[in-house]
């Protein structure tokens, strides 16, 4: 089942109705756990859970997409996929977290952010990059952890971290891969073609140099025993905490921001290797 | 003059009438919003804005006009983008739509980058080139924005991002989605410097990108009519089967919900930035001391 899977597999095994979801893990990991709901704003967004709780006798946010197992409850959580106050919900959170010291543990899982009317209206894309911006100056530890699937903005909106991890069947890419083939080639059903070009599996990750640690899965997946899965989490939740709350907070961030500034290949190539089409014809823009 | 009235009356044919629409290609630039045609020259000396108002596209180097003439200095001209993914599938080659593209653009990536001055005020200022795969942000993308940035924030002079774009380049997967973070982390430098940042997105801005750097800036100014927004209007109606308005995400419906500061056709750009960059600029710095960065004084004529 574990080996010879291809990056398609990967896909709708991270996708599985019955894999550990983000209260899954809540519920097995963490003690004390208190769930606290809104933005403050406007409303409150299912599709995200957050709180506070204990993990390794140190209060934490615990912050998470969550997903449905059935049709009712994906309904209700909208997918997994976030409204702009879902991602102020968090924001609020992290916010709280730095006010009283508490480190910040992510659970991501989600196909992308919620593309709709009403979303947009709330402005989607500005919760999203305020929270990215946040979270790269939060004055506490930062530990995301990919559940499921990983579908861009939507999941670095509550993913920017001191440690990425994956769990071993997941995966985490720019945009979902039925988006990808509609972006490129304008057909969603290519969803499999891209999955596999595009690289996002986390071992693709790893790779990369994006993620810093893959959990082991049981035999069968995380869904074929739910048990095993949330204590191999849990072991690499307090493992990379311990190690986190060891470090000075100047220390802290200067490695997130290198952890992110580095992230990236570019090479160097003068200019003059492509011929720059300036047309003598066109006359230049002149403002007023 | 007798010949005059002798000579035979000239008789126009169909013939002629095609000998006649012989002129150059590009004397007549024909409005994909209206359809009207405008007069090649007057158009550019408009900013390339139809007498309908639209905002015709630029591109980055038609852009670099908006600053003072003669003061863009380009930096990081030099990195270029790597095929780190080996994308190849049966419709894409990256690695050979990044040769055809540079040489169509005469730029290595879809970002210009440098610094010069608007009203004679020094500032940092990027611009995305649309016909660089849709002006899509990849690692050298990321990597120019954040280093215009650090620049920024260590030369303390303002930073003006122009941004046209479709959001994260495909191409370059997570690599892209990153940047994302990069972009940010590096502005959280700008502000630490405190220095500002001015975002002027035209037309259309979209996606990741404007889910990162372009939204968080301290003042957001949009062209007229320019399309703003996350999710694509395409994608929103076929997930959600909604009949969208027909001003959704215009930058004037993102100005009634609060998302920009303002809307500023073209002609006025340069007095507002300047207007901007004054009222930054007397501003005492991080460090309590008036900044020296205030050029001549005297009070800009109010537009509009």
């Amino acid at each position: 089942m574990t080996t010879g899977l291809t990056a398609w597999d990967k896909v709708q095994i991270a996708r599985h109705a019955h894999r550990p979801h983000t209260l899954d893990y809540i519920r097995g990991l963490f003690e004390d756990f208190v769930e606290l709901h809104g933005d403050r704003r406007f409303g409150d967004d299912p599709a995200i859970i957050g709180g506070i709780a204990r993990l390794n006798r140190t209060t934490v946010v615990v912050i998470g997409h969550q997903k449905g197992r059935d049709t009712r409850e994906n309904l209700r959580r909208n997918f997994g996929m976030p409204r702009p106050e879902g991602y102020r919900k968090a924001l609020r959170l992290f916010r709280q977290a730095e006010k009283f010291g508490f480190p910040v543990i992510c659970f991501i899982d989600t196909p992308g952010a919620d593309p709709s009317m009403q979303s947009e209206e709330r402005g989607q894309a500005e919760a999203i990059a305020e929270n990215i911006l946040v979270m790269a100056n939060l004055r506490v530890p930062i530990i995301a952890t990919v559940i499921g699937e990983g579908g861009s903005g939507g999941a670095l909106a509550i993913g920017v971290a001191d440690r990425l991890l994956m769990l071993e069947h997941t995966t985490y890419s720019v945009a979902s891969p039925e988006a990808t083939a509609a972006i490129l080639w304008h057909d969603s059903s290519k969803a499999p073609d891209a999955a596999r070009v595009m690289r996002i599996t986390a071992q693709d990750l790893h790779e990369l140099g994006i993620t810093d640690l893959i959990i082991d899965e049981p035999e069968g997946g995380a869904h074929s025993d739910l048990d095993t899965a949330v204590a191999n989490v849990g072991a690499a939740l307090r493992t990379t905490l311990a190690e986190l709350l060891d470090l000075p907070l100047p220390e802290l961030l200067a490695q997130r921001y290198q952890k992110y500034r580095s992230i990236g290949r570019v090479q160097e190539r003068q200019l003059a290797l492509v011929t720059r089409r300036d047309d003598p014809d066109e006359p230049p823009m002149i403002f007023p | 003059m007798k010949e005059l009235f002798r000579r035979a009356p000239k008789r126009f044919t169909a013939a002629d009438r095609e000998n006649s629409q012989q002129i150059p290609d590009n004397m007549w630039v024909k409005c994909t919003a209206c359809g009207e045609l405008n007069y090649a020259k007057q158009l550019t000396d408009n900013l390339k804005v139809c007498k309908c108002g639209y905002h015709m596209r630029l591109s980055a180097h038609e852009w670099i006009g908006l600053l003072d003439a003669g003061t863009f200095v380009e930096e990081d001209a030099e990195l270029a983008p790597v095929d780190v993914l080996e994308f190849v599938s049966a419709k894409d080659n990256y690695t050979q739509k990044l040769q055809e593209t540079q040489e169509l653009t005469g730029m290595n990536d879809a970002l210009l980058s440098g610094r010069g001055t608007i009203g004679g005020l020094p500032l940092q200022v990027t611009v995305s080139e649309w016909n660089f795969i849709g002006g899509s942000m990849g690692s050298v993308f990321g990597e120019r924005l954040a280093r215009a940035a650090e620049r920024a924030a260590a030369r303390r002079t303002p930073l003006l991002t122009i941004t046209a774009t479709g959001g994260a380049r495909q191409h370059e997967g997570v690599l892209s989605l990153m940047q994302m973070a990069k972009t940010n982390m590096a502005l959280t430098r700008l502000a630490a410097a405190g220095q500002p940042h001015f975002a002027l997105l035209v037309d259309p801005c979209y996606a990741g990108v404007l889910a990162s750097y372009a939204s968080v800036a301290d003042v957001i100014i949009a062209e007229p009519g320019a399309r703003i927004g996350f999710a694509g209007r395409r994608v929103i109606e076929q997930t959600i089967r909604q009949k969208l308005p027909a001003n959704f995400q215009t930058a004037e419906f993102m100005l009634e919900h609060g998302m920009i500061d303002m809307t500023v056709a073209r002609a006025d750009l340069r007095s507002t930035l300047t207007r901007l960059l004054r009222l930054h600029a007397a501003a005492p710095d991080a460090a309590g001391h008036p900044s020296t960065n205030g050029a001549s004084r005297e009070p800009l004529p109010l537009r509009n």
